[in-house]
């Protein structure tokens, strides 16, 4: 809502206060002002003009020769390119010496070979925005309406000494979207009365409104107003200037007197009207009604439009000619011509006209109005000072009696509340003195009895209902800043995590340490770049009208996000990344969904390029599986669950075939790490990428033991190390865990510390060379009870897979 | 005997201070002082002196011994500490050659913004609740006092999945899951981090997916001067001691009375620059009383519980403390820009 300071002084006394002071006010107690916008962008020295004659340029066909009576002795000259320019017009005249927004000044100039002592302005060179440009000047110079004397100060006379307040209006105070409303607001503010235009009873006619029209209403509900005033003998012309610069303050271009009073009214009261032309409107009957599904109309933006029984038409009995509350219809549009007016002031219910509005995609001055909600008791008030104006200004009739259907509710809103309440909510101590001075500024009528309350609201302010409403209009005008400062009387509760919280926060910590960036990307992807991952037909969890292909599903791997990343990161020639994501994917059992999708909490981990660079001490160690596998490993120690965890050899789609692992634990399968398929790497322009993907939920399910401490050893270790020749294809997991098999309880650390496959073995054999460590808790070991075990494992591994011990 | 003594004396002195190597000196003391030195052999000549000298010459020999054996003790320690010197000379290594390197890793500055956050309300007995992403409309909207035509539904722009199913715009609907479960018994004392969406176009101050946190205190005689005072704890402990705050009447369709929460300006202290458009205040987060609807709705009874609730942008946190001017930046994963959070 653009709200003009001049304007506004028509309505309350706030000659003392400057635009800027008005909304800081208005701000700090809850209609926050955005901007404090200057009408005057930098003009200066500029002049009413009459163009005493214009002709065309001797050397160019588009320009004109204009003397020009600026009010100085003589006239001037001034070369103008505008094709509207014209004799005997008045026209806005920058002198020589005037400035124009952008810091651009005007000199006497010589235009192929014409002297121009100034410049004939169009609004927009003014600093105007185009969109408020009435449309027969949009493109070349304003002219005033009326006669101005020459040499007049244009500046005043084009409101450019006005600033306007932008207010950024909450959806409740929709009060504020009118000149009245928001003077009722800084009236409340400073306690000061608001001025109401005078508005008077249509005198008595001859010719009533009903010998013209009659109204019915069907959809009573959506509709419980109508009032059809008839004025007639109209002559449609341009408004007057003043009120076309408050239009323009205010936002809204003007098109004709008629048009322009409505909008003024609607900005003034904020209630929307609408002028018909009663000869073009095709009957005698205005009946609203629901529209029918797929009745067509056109509205006043020439678009053609198709309805449906959930909106509110106006019609003439037959065809639709306004889409009621949001805009009219182009056949029975105000136009030139226009002799005799049918002028509609309706209150129309919020919600009919929002699904409108909503479903069409349009947004009219009206429609915002009415959705938020009218103001009930200005509605037929409304209609009466714009028909008097129209009268005034348009030079009409207006007939008596005002044609209604009517069944609105005006009485005002009655809140009963005490003191206490007031006082309990806030935590304030205010008196009863301070709320009754409160409630007056507010002009909310009240009685008060024993600090009891029995407050009436007005029908202006909708947005207070309840107790807790006028607790705010007190706590805010009392302001937010006398409230006290407490802390809660209430019983000490111990704060704290979860331990599933707490333990996401310790695979964090982890993941951190060995050297993992953490990644937050979006939930929203696209089943296209999940399908490198994800087998074709599982059902997805879809939005239903995405901003785009990019964001329309919701994801169920974090994987292609960590790749997304690892590109972007690459494509700036970043070639080491480690990064993991912790966060939810989203799956369904439904191909059509009707319930929450299942929420499952995710860690999952990517890395490319070098572990360790080139140094001084050694050379780079690009990354590998194993350097993931270690991160993995670490992490499931840290969670206490390694001793249930297991790797085994597997496939997975997106991933290598030969260098992949599932994650176990307690036998279940709950992860995935390996490295990503040289041609799904491809996809995102990568090469060798290491990743892992954890159901962390799962994962922090694990029963985790709790720390006990077992005795340090008292008795000495005795260690063994043992190089075992095996066939390649035997992996180092299965014969550790055959040396723990055979060694039995004894054995109390198994490491593989070398593994050799070359020359000095035969084809087709590796070497695994493992240190074994012995260990009683109740005694000495003795060598020759080592060399048992030792002896035992040994044949035992030569017995499953044939190992050898390597000569 | 007594000459040869002093004798003895002086060329072993001699040896000693003259001695270059342990070794020698090694050899000093078999020499002088063995069990065939010639200090011995004096004393195994000590039989043929007359019975009075014996005493005399006994003393002397051992004086003779002792000083010879300190002598040689002091020596020793000194070309030890000699031998130590010159051998840490060796080892002398250049320290400007740069260290072993080690990986890490950082933290996300959402997730570090989260974190303290959490920390500091559970410092005050909060405890931290969660909800779905995937929300239903009841819980997001409709539970929070915003029936289905209401027009503040304009104000969040909704990814809806079905008629019922939607994106949740605003982590609130955990509070009344968490008020349900509750079943109507105070005290509730929460805070919601969380992930939630709207359709904005991505540009530098807009998201589609951005974070939030709510807050929620549900009790018997809790009042919005309350809710003044916790926010001041907040602020002191997450913007810093001297930050002054600022509550602004507001509207949110789940509380009522309403606030917006206003910090002052750490760049200018307050009195106005760029950064807070010349106002002197951060707006930091909405805020309000619990709306009796909502109480009603998740099981309280208004009139006997009131509370508070706040919610707040993780991002526009995040922007605040470590100057970050585009909202991208925490959703693109640049290491060149994660690797700077890597001290938090
Ligand atoms: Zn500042």
């Amino acid at each position: 809502m653009l709200v003009s300071y001049k304007w506004l002084k028509d309505y309350i006394e706030i000659d003392d206060l400057t635009p800027q002071e008005i909304a800081e006010k208005l701000t700090r107690s809850g209609v926050e002002v955005d901007i404090v916008h200057e009408m005057n962008q930098g003009v200066k020295n500029i002049v009413v003009g009459k163009v005493l004659e214009c002709e065309k340029h001797p050397e160019a066909d588009k320009l004109n020769l204009c003397k020009v009576d600026i009010g100085e002795e003589e006239p001037v000259q001034i070369v103008c390119g505008a094709a509207n320019v014209g004799a005997d017009q008045f026209v806005v005249v920058a002198k020589v010496g005037a400035r124009l927004p952008g810091g651009m000044k005007i000199k006497r100039a010589k235009l192929r070979g014409q002297v121009s002592e100034g410049m004939i302005c169009s609004l927009q060179e003014l600093g105007f925005e185009g969109k408020v440009v009435a449309k027969e000047f949009s493109e070349g110079i304003f002219n005033f309406p009326t006669e101005i004397a020459p040499g007049t100060d244009a500046l005043g006379l084009l409101n450019l000494d006005d600033q306007v307040l932008e207010l950024d209006l909450t959806a409740n105070r929709a009060d504020c979207l009118s000149l009245i409303g928001t003077a009722y607001e800084i009236a409340a503010i400073l306690g000061r009365d608001v001025k109401l235009p005078e508005v008077t009873e249509i005198k008595e006619t001859k010719e009533k409104g009903s010998d013209y029209v009659s109204v019915r209403v069907e959809a009573t509900e959506d509709n419980p107003y109508y009032g059809a005033i008839m004025i007639k003998d109209v002559t449609i012309a341009p408004s007057p200037l003043w009120l076309q610069t408050k239009l323009m303050a205010s936002g809204i271009r003007p098109i004709n007197n008629v048009v322009d009073i409505t909008n003024f009214v609607l900005l003034e009261y904020g209630q929307p009207l609408h002028a018909f032309d009663y000869e073009r409107f095709g009957s005698k009957e205005v009946l609203v009604r629901r529209a029918k599904d797929e009745e067509k109309m056109t509205t006043l933006d020439d678009v053609d439009r198709t309805l449906s029984s959930d909106y509110l038409a106006i019609t003439n009995g037959t065809v639709p000619v306004a889409l009621a509350g949001v805009m009219g219809g182009a056949d029975s549009e105000v136009s030139e011509d226009t002799k005799t007016i049918l002028l509609e002031a309706a209150y129309f219910k919020g919600t009919t006209i929002r699904k409108a509005s909503r479903e069409l995609g349009l947004r009219s001055d009206a429609s915002s109005r009415f959705e938020k909600g009218v103001d009930p008791s200005r509605v037929k008030k409304a209609g009466l000072r714009a028909a008097t104006m129209i009268a005034e200004l348009a030079g009409g009739t207006v007939l008596s009696e005002v044609v209604e259907h009517n069944n609105l509710d005006v009485t005002p809103k009655e809140i009963t509340i005490t003191l206490d309440k007031i006082n309990g909510v806030l935590g304030t101590s205010i008196t009863n003195t301070e709320v009754n001075d409160i409630l007056h500024k507010l002009q909310f009528d009240f009685e008060e009895d024993n600090n009891q309350y029995k407050v009436s609201v007005p029908t202006r302010r909708q947005d207070v209902q309840i107790q807790v409403d006028i607790v705010e209009e007190v706590g805010r005008l009392y302001g937010y800043n006398n409230i006290p400062t407490t802390l809660p009387n209430t019983a000490t509760t111990p704060g704290g995590l979860t331990s599933v919280q707490a333990n996401k926060r310790k695979v964090r910590r982890f993941l951190e340490n060995v050297g993992l960036h953490e990644a937050v990307s979006y939930s929203l992807t696209t089943t296209e770049k999940e399908s490198h991952f994800k087998d074709e037909g599982g059902y997805r969890v879809k939005v239903a009208s995405p901003m785009s292909e990019e964001r329309s599903t919701l994801r169920t791997t974090l994987l292609p996000h960590l790749l997304d990343a690892l590109s972007h990161n690459k494509n700036r020639n970043i070639l080491n990344v480690n990064l993991y994501e912790m966060g939810s994917v989203f799956s369904t059992e439904e191909q059509t969904v009707t319930k929450q999708p299942e929420e499952t909490t995710y860690i999952s981990g990517a890395i490319m390029g070098l572990w360790h660079e080139h140094s001084w001490q050694g050379e780079k160690k690009p990354v590998d599986f194993y350097v993931l596998k270690g991160m993995v490993e670490g992490l499931l120690a840290q969670l206490n669950v390694i001793d249930k965890a297991e790797f085994i050899q597997g496939e997975g789609k997106g991933f290598h075939p030969g260098r992949t692992a599932k994650l176990l634990v307690n036998g279940v399968e709950i992860g995935i790490l390996g490295q990503l398929h040289p041609s799904v790497a491809k996809e995102w322009s990568l090469t060798e990428v290491y990743m892992f993907e954890i159901n962390l939920h799962r994962l922090l399910m694990e029963e985790v033991e709790a720390i006990r401490y077992t005795p340090i050893p008292r008795y000495p270790a005795m260690d063994r190390d043992i190089a075992l020749v095996v066939d390649e294809g035997v992996q180092a997991g299965v014969v550790e865990s055959l040396i723990k098999e055979f060694g039995g309880q004894l054995i109390t650390r198994v490491a593989l510390f070398d593994l050799y496959q070359g020359e000095h073995l035969e084809k087709g054999k590796k070497s695994l060379a493992f240190s074994l460590r012995y260990q009683d808790p109740e005694k000495t070991l003795t060598e020759e009870e080592v060399t048992k075990v030792h002896e035992a494992v040994l044949n035992g591994l030569e017995e499953k897979i044939g190992a050898k011990l390597r000569s | 005997m007594l000459d040869r003594l002093q004798e003895l004396k002086d060329e072993a002195i001699t040896k000693v201070k003259e001695a270059g190597s342990l070794n020698e000196l090694r050899d000093i003391r078999v020499t002088y002082l063995g069990k065939k030195g010639p200090i011995t052999e004096v004393l195994k000549g000590m039989g043929k002196l007359p019975a009075e000298e014996r005493p005399k010459v006994g003393q002397m020999a051992n004086e003779v011994r002792e000083a010879v054996a300190s002598l040689i003790a002091e020596r020793e320690t000194r070309l030890e500490e000699e031998a130590l010197t010159a051998k840490l000379q060796k080892e002398s290594i250049d320290i400007t050659l740069p260290g072993r390197p080690v990986n890490k890793g950082s933290r996300h500055p959402l997730t570090s913004v989260i974190e303290t956050i959490e920390d500091i309300f559970i410092g005050m007995g909060f405890t931290v609740a969660e909800g779905p992403e995937v929300e239903t409309d009841y819980y997001n909207f409709e539970s929070l006092n915003l029936p289905k035509d209401h027009p503040a539904r304009d104000m969040q722009d909704t990814f809806f999945i079905t008629n019922e199913l939607l994106l949740r715009t605003q982590t609130s609907p955990v509070q009344t899951r968490t008020m349900e479960k509750h079943e109507g018994r105070g005290p509730v004392k929460i805070i919601c981090p969380g992930k939630v969406y709207r359709r904005d176009e991505d540009d530098a101050t807009h998201s589609h997916q951005f974070m939030q946190i709510e807050g929620l205190l549900v009790d018997e005689n809790i009042r919005m001067s309350d809710l003044k005072g916790i926010f001041e704890q907040f602020v002191k402990r997450y913007f810093g001691e001297n930050r002054e705050i600022r509550l602004r009447p507001s509207y949110f369709p789940f509380t009522e009375p309403s606030a917006e929460l206003d910090v002052s300006c750490a760049i200018c202290g307050g009195k106005g620059c760029r950064t807070c458009k010349q106002t002197g205040w951060i707006e930091v987060l909405g805020s309000g009383m619990v709306h009796p609807n909502v109480l009603r709705m998740s099981g309280f009874d208004p009139e006997k519980y009131t509370g508070f609730a706040f919610g707040m942008g993780v991002e526009r946190f995040a922007m605040l403390k470590y100057g970050v001017d585009d909202i991208r930046h925490f959703y693109t994963n640049d290491t060149r820009f994660l690797s700077q959070f890597t001290r938090v």
